[in-house]
């Protein structure tokens, strides 16, 4: 059945982009390209394998008359919620890393010239004479 | 014993080594933020992990594991950036 093959699709899409992040994690450069891989392709790695879940869910709650798991709709909804718990949660995390690695001063590798430099420089000053 | 079908074992074999190659990097990274960007992935992998072992094994259980530990993991997470910027709580 056709359905079957659009699942074993999403399964390899999702294996393919999560060994990317491997990839990309040893041979990438500096801290910010690494984060660029490891966050991005598991985030659109797991989107697939996740929805592979839940549309194996959802296709034995609607087709099967006797389903393999006992209760397949649970399954798919909760799937479904793990899946958006990835995906509130990823991407700010590492927004969030990103943002403390430019802060505790690691450069960008072969970087000539740092645009966000100046103007957290310019922020901590003020934040410090405004203290003082 | 526990069954798991060949197609989900194949999955899981591929995560376990992308996993592999993300604990290289938190071995060998050179700096900080370097190791937490490799635990940030391990994690998410993990995550992704559990459901497809949930499911291959028939148990919704795992699902709810994974559910909770996104969120400790996102936690953790922003919690050790705040340590490295060096803020204050």
């Amino acid at each position: 059945m056709w359905f079957d093959y659009l699942i074993y699709v999403f399964l390899g899409v999702g294996v393919f982009f999560n060994l990317l992040a491997g990839v990309g994690l040893l041979r990438f450069p500096d801290v910010y390209t690494r984060l660029h891989a490891g966050t991005k392709c598991t985030t659109f790695g797991s989107i697939f394998i996740v929805g592979s879940v839940i549309l194996l869910g959802l296709k034995m709650w609607i087709f099967d008359t006797n389903p393999a798991v006992n209760s397949p709709d649970v399954l798919a909804i909760h799937a479904a919620i793990a899946l958006v718990a990835i995906l509130l949660t990823n991407p700010t995390g590492a927004h969030a890393l990103a943002r403390a690695a430019h802060r505790s001063g690691v450069k960008p590798a072969q970087a000539i010239v740092d645009d966000l430099d100046k103007k957290t420089v310019k922020k901590k000053k003020t934040s410090k004479k405004g203290e003082k | 014993m526990i069954e798991i079908p060949t197609v989900y074992l194949a999955v899981l074999a591929a995560l376990f080594l992308s996993v592999l190659m993300a604990m290289i990097r938190v071995i060998k990274g050179p700096t900080a933020p370097d190791r937490i960007v490799g635990l940030d992935t391990i994690n998410t992998i993990v995550i992704v992990g559990m459901v497809i072992f949930g499911f291959a094994v028939k148990s919704v259980i795992y699902i709810d594991v994974a559910i909770v530990y996104a969120f400790l993991s996102f936690i953790s997470t922003l919690f050790i950036a705040k340590y490295l910027e060096g803020g204050e709580f």
